[in-house]
């Protein structure tokens, strides 16, 4: 019979998993990817323009911390990239991948102008800023809850399903947008009560956006304390690492499915509330700016940790600004910081394999 | 007007289809592609900057050149972006989800940065490229189309890229239907351990639908510039149709002929509020998520049926490790 | 002798670390032959087949395939010598249908399923199966599944099948039918090897019979001239003193009464039959039973995490008195009727433990619920992690390691630890000691022994004899998902045991 066929060789290497590795080991390697991607978007850059490289890494720090301003507007946006960060994490610790914090967001935002634009006369300014945020927080949540009933009920697919609802977020914010813009026709809702600035995050210390950076501060403070030392937060953690575990001491899975995303979405609403009260005084479709999908990447990259968050979400507004100044400084497209993010996640994300896996090389044939 | 409603539905629907084919392609081999909407940037201004220097280097289009260059530039492009897909998710297992958005910040970057900067060498004063030149091979219809009524209307009266779009449907049916390749296919998204038992190659399987998914949904972007907008490129008109794309996935039950009558009604309903007499500006907007709640209905029916031949392919997001079993 | 042999095995012998799975195993099966490999759980049977179809590779020993020695590395080897393993998982696609499934991986030409369908149709009608190749396989019981597994091989051309305790998950008249064909397969000249630990199947069908045990070979005997009693001795040995201490049971009373539990599993088979017994306090009731009889049903639907069709648990309260009945209770339900249920489910990691939390965390699993405060408190689990961690000494950098890096006895440990922390009235254990080496499982024995003097109600699942024998002070053995019989710790024999554990489902009928 054939004995060819025993000759087929032994691969060159195989793939095993690694036990376990040290913690500071394993953050070598995320940062020299992180350093690699670097000097790869460097290269890039350097082609593009001609420039020295120095210098173009010395832009991309002046463009995000090279004024006052620049810093504040930096805090501003790492901000809310962490807090929609935070709001998607306990979902993922549960492994329901909720990719629907951009229609989280808008929702929580389209319900804080609503409000804005009804009662900003009618209730004295602390009043209403409570209001604001009870009603965005309570819409989104239950926004966020749709799909987690179909995915406790039936285990309808929560991927699609939240990404579908993006969309549909989306087309109600433009149809709000479109009824009630400000001047009639113009497609834009413009800046509401601009002359009362009623519902408008007030300035403290003189900063505006001292208060947004607060609130975050807070909610991470408070997911961190949530995951690592509240009984939800361990629930849930359970639920995420093994079902079957859960049911044998007896958690209520169907709960805390929707429990949780009911968090997350109270979270996205909290972000949707800042945008609009707190940062931007209006509502376009493009208000989330795709940072519910920046979000799934910032919890992951930071093993859904949220202070190693605060630094994923840094890092990555950091750059977007640093290369959004490249390409002013250097006459290059604005959609050049996308491709650098693109990189520099693609780096990470791959530089996990070696976190977790290591190649062994085949023996020398003894046998 | 019907007839001109349904031709505008067909050209709507045309590259939803080339990537909703693609991305059941993919799927089919557990790879959820989340890039699509990434991929289908890249494979259009791939295009476009492949007939864009042709254009610039040649006074004298030649017919073939003028198709095939944007045609090669897109394919290769979009099998790029397929490449780091499958390397990142199949052979470093990164997770799916994360890598695929990843895929589509990067692609959606890259096509506006293109085209920015190729706006920005023209010169022009608009902020679009316009390569209506090459279009205009592109667009090319049967002679005889016209001269059939209604029915050279609704059926002969497109491009040839159409048709491909629907024969790359009608064969990746065939395909996945007929075919041993096809059966191994579905086999590693349905239970890749099996798959490897049988003696099949898991993870190329996984690269090559990848890949090659990834280059029909890029000629879907193609396809959108020389075809649905006329050769003209501005940046961020392609909008959110990759993401539509992945909806008609599920509308379709991961079936690419089911996608062909999809794609149409999904340009259909992308439309129909310019067809609907008094509509306001925001009802159109109401109408234009009438195709994500018509998938989220589906995908709700179906996980409700459950009907086995109609969920997911049962390893959709999961990557395979031998050692794992 | 080893002319006419299809395949022989020469002095194979094959660990896994420190631990021997074959030592110098040898066997022949001849064309249109028979052979049975008898032996129990963990007695080798399964890694020495995988070593025939390729999964796992030889430490040394020589195989021969029609006289010629040969090498088989993957899988793919063993299918060019025409060898066919019939697993006991299944490895098949559920959304295919049955040809689809069977064509599945192969290069035979033209593809075509409806020509391929034909050929399956010829292939099961030639060896009397009944199939319907256009069925889907999640439309298929699990002997059809089965079926289409064995077609599967044979499709390919094998000539050597190896058959995985193929009866394991059927019904007697299925294993019948089964066997039917088989014989015929036989008839055609193919060799045939089947697992099996039924001894009354052994007889009815083989020609020969292989026995193994803990990883020896002991003999091979020609089925016409053995008997029932004298396998079963071959296949668990003479007694063996363990020295592990029995205590009389001082004040047994009634903690637990189980009575006429019927259950039914996910693919709609039968796994418990009017399953009654009593569970006393103070002593240790012993449930034997070849793996996969039932036991793991039971003591889920004791736990409240498997719903029954049929049947009562009575749990008797010994702080209040009072009786209550269990059935259909969820955990929590249980917990809060104030029983003190502790449980070792066999899959540690995976329904006992979080693989991927610490020591302290995994602690905490019981215990978090307490209190009305919305915080964990991790002060008493990490004393209780500690002090599990000196008493038993667990082998660990420290109570923050994740326990998947843990050993698996170390890991046993700490679940062990656990649930005895909780001081309970009923504990019940499925295969404590699986995969421990001799020092952790007599831990486990002593600190069993330690929980019936403390009065507790102890359920001990397992599979070595000798120990259920050492151990336990009342024997119950579980078959097929029925009681077949039920003996005194002090006054068992193995063979008694033996011989009711390989009853079938049918058990009655055999007598």
């Amino acid at each position: 019979m054939s004995n060819a066929n025993t000759k087929v060789k032994e691969p060159l290497f195989h793939v095993v998993k690694r036990i376990g590795m040290p913690t500071w080991q394993s953050w070598l390697i995320r940062i020299v990817s992180v350093v690699f991607a670097l000097i790869i978007c460097g290269v890039i850059t350097v082609l593009m323009t001609g420039e020295n490289p120095l210098q173009v890494y010395a832009t991309i720090i002046k463009g995000a911390v090279g004024t006052e301003r620049r810093i504040w507007s930096l805090a501003q946006n790492t901000a809310i990239l962490l807090c929609v960060s935070l709001a998607v994490t306990p979902a993922f610790k549960m492994k329901f991948w909720n990719i629907g914090a951009e229609g989280q967001v808008l929702i929580g935002g389209l319900a804080t102008t609503w409000c804005m634009l009804n009662f900003g006369d009618k209730l004295p300014n602390w009043l209403l800023i409570i209001v604001l945020l009870v009603v965005s927080i309570v819409s989104a949540a239950l926004w966020a809850v749709i799909p987690a009933f179909f995915k406790a009920r039936w285990n309808t697919n929560e991927t699609l399903f939240t990404l579908m609802m993006n969309y549909i977020a989306i087309q109600i914010v433009s149809y709000y947008v479109l009824i009630h813009s400000n001047p009639k026709g113009s497609g834009f809702i413009g800046v509401i009560n601009p002359n009362t600035e009623a519902g408008w995050l007030p300035k403290l210390f003189g900063q505006q956006y001292m208060i947004n950076i607060l609130i975050v501060i807070f909610l991470t403070v408070f997911m961190y304390i949530y995951l690592k030392y509240n009984k939800h937060g361990y629930e849930l953690s359970v639920v995420g690492e093994s079902e079957n575990t859960a049911r044998y001491i007896g958690i209520n899975v169907k709960k805390v499915i929707i429990r949780t995303m009911i968090l997350s979405g109270a979270i996205c609403g909290i972000a949707g509330f800042l945008l609009v009260s707190g940062t931007d005084h209006t509502i376009t479709r493009d208000t989330a700016g795709g940072r519910g999908f920046t979000a799934i990447m910032v919890s992951w990259l930071a093993k859904f940790n949220p202070i190693y968050m605060i630094l994923t979400s840094l890092l990555i507004v950091f750059l977007q600004r640093g290369a959004g100044e490249i390409s002013t400084v250097f006459n290059l497209n604005q959609s050049f910081s996308e491709i650098i993010t693109g990189i520099i996640i693609f780096f990470i994300i791959g530089s996990e394999f070696f976190v977790n896996y290591s190649i062994k090389f085949r023996e020398k044939e003894g046998k | 007007m019907l007839i001109a409603f349904l031709q505008r539905a067909v050209l709507q629907g045309i590259p939803l289809l080339f990537g909703s084919t693609g991305e059941i392609l993919t799927e089919k081999s557990g790879n959820l592609n989340l890039g699509t909407a990434g991929v289908m940037y890249v494979g259009g201004i791939s295009g476009v900057i492949g007939s864009f220097l042709y254009e610039q280097s040649h006074t004298d289009l030649n017919a073939f050149w003028a198709i095939f260059i944007p045609i090669l530039c897109c394919l290769f492009g979009s099998l790029v972006m397929g490449l780091i897909y499958s390397f990142l998710t199949v052979t470093l297992r990164a997770n799916q989800n994360v890598t695929g958005l990843a895929l589509t910040t990067f692609g959606v970057g890259f096509g506006n940065f293109f085209g920015g900067s190729l706006i920005k060498l023209t010169k022009s004063d608009v902020p679009s490229i316009t390569l209506s030149r090459t279009s205009l091979f592109f667009n090319k219809s049967l002679p005889f189309a016209s001269n059939l009524g209604w029915f050279g209307k609704v059926f002969l009266s497109y491009s040839f890229l159409t048709y491909v779009a629907i024969a790359i449907a009608l064969i990746m049916t065939f395909y996945l239907n007929k075919t041993r390749s096809g059966l191994n296919l579905k086999a590693v998204g349905e239970n890749s351990a099996t798959a490897d038992a049988a003696g099949i190659n898991v993870y190329r399987y996984k690269y090559f639908s990848t890949c090659i998914g990834s280059m029909v949904a890029g000629l879907g972007g193609l396809y959108y510039v020389m075809d649905y907008a006329s050769g003209i490129w501005s940046n961020d008109a392609f909008g959110d149709r990759g993401w539509l794309a992945i909806a008609l996935v599920i509308f379709a039950i991961w079936r690419p002929n089911m996608s062909i009558i999809g794609s149409i009604l999904f340009g259909g309903l992308f439309i129909v509020h310019n067809y609907i007499p008094n509509l306001s500006m925001g009802d159109q907007e109401l109408f234009q998520m009438l195709p994500y709640v018509v998938t989220i209905i589906v995908l709700i029916v179906i996980s409700m049926r459950k009907r086995r031949e109609n969920q997911p392919p049962a390893c959709l997001g999961l990557n395979y490790f031998r050692e794992d079993r | 002798m080893s002319s006419n042999a299809a395949i022989e095995l020469k002095h194979i012998t094959k660990t896994f670390g420190s631990i021997v799975a074959n030592k110098d195993v040898s066997l022949t099966v001849r064309r249109g032959e028979i052979l049975s490999i008898l032996g129990e759980n963990g007695s080798g049977k399964t890694t020495l087949m995988n070593m025939i179809s390729g999964i796992y590779f030889p430490d040394s020993g020589q195989i021969f395939i029609d006289g010629k020695e040969v090498v088989i590395k993957s899988p793919r080897d063993a299918f060019d010598y025409k060898i066919g393993m019939i697993h006991q998982h299944f490895k098949l696609v559920d959304v295919f249908s049955a040809t689809e499934n069977i064509v599945l991986g192969l290069n035979d030409g033209k593809f075509n399923i409806k020509e391929s369908a034909v050929k399956v149709k010829a292939l099961a009608d030639k060896y009397g199966f009944e199939i319907d190749p256009a069925k889907k396989i999640y439309d298929m019981s699990v002997s059809e599944k089965q079926t289409v597994e064995i077609l599967k091989v044979l499709y390919r051309g094998a000539d050597i099948l190896i058959l995985d305790e193929p009866t394991a998950v059927l019904t007697p008249q299925e294993t019948s039918k089964l066997f039917d064909v088989l014989r015929k397969m036989k008839e055609d000249g193919k060799s045939i090897i089947i697992i099996t630990h039924k001894l009354h199947e052994v007889l009815s069908l083989s020609d020969y019979v292989a026995v193994l045990r803990k990883g020896e070979y002991i003999g091979t005997v020609k089925t016409s001239e053995t008997n029932e009693s004298e396998l079963t001795e071959m296949m668990v040995g003479k007694k063996i003193d363990l020295n592990i201490k029995r205590e009389k049971p001082v004040n047994p009373v009634d903690r637990l009464v189980v009575k006429g539990l019927n259950c039914v599993n996910r693919e709609g088979v039968k796994v418990l039959n009017n399953v009654s017994f009593t569970v006393r306090s103070g002593e240790i009731l012993g449930i034997a039973g070849i793996a996969g009889s039932g036991q793991r049903e039971l003591l889920e639907a004791i736990a409240g995490l498997q719903h029954l069709e049929d049947g009562d648990i009575f749990y008797n309260n010994p702080k209040t008195n009072h009786v209550d009945n269990l059935r259909d209770k969820t955990p929590v339900q249980i917990r809060e009727l104030g029983v003190r249920l502790s449980f070792v489910p066999e899959d540690r990691l995976g329904m006992g433990l979080v693989g991927n939390m610490d020591i302290i965390d995994n602690m905490m699993l019981r215990s978090y619920k307490k209190g009305v405060s919305p915080f964990l408190e991790r002060k008493t689990p990490k004393e209780l992690a500690e002090k599990i961690i000196e008493s038993l000494e667990v082998v660990t950098p420290s109570a923050q390691t994740p326990v998947r890096r843990l050993s698996g006895g170390n890991v046993q440990k700490v679940l062990v630890g656990r649930e005895i922390a909780a001081t309970p009235t009923v504990l019940m254990v499925a295969y404590p000691v699986r995969g421990l080496d001799i020092n952790s499982s007599y831990m486990i024995y002593d600190l069993l022994n330690e929980q019936k003097e403390k009065g507790t109600a102890v359920v001990f699942v397992g599979e070595d004899l000798d120990v259920l024998i050492a151990l336990c002070d009342r024997i119950i053995v579980i078959g097929g998902g029925t009681i077949t019989g039920e003996v005194v710790g002090t006054e068992a024999k193995k063979e008694e045991i033996g011989l009711l554990m390989t009853k079938s489902s049918g058990g009655a009928k055999d007598e």
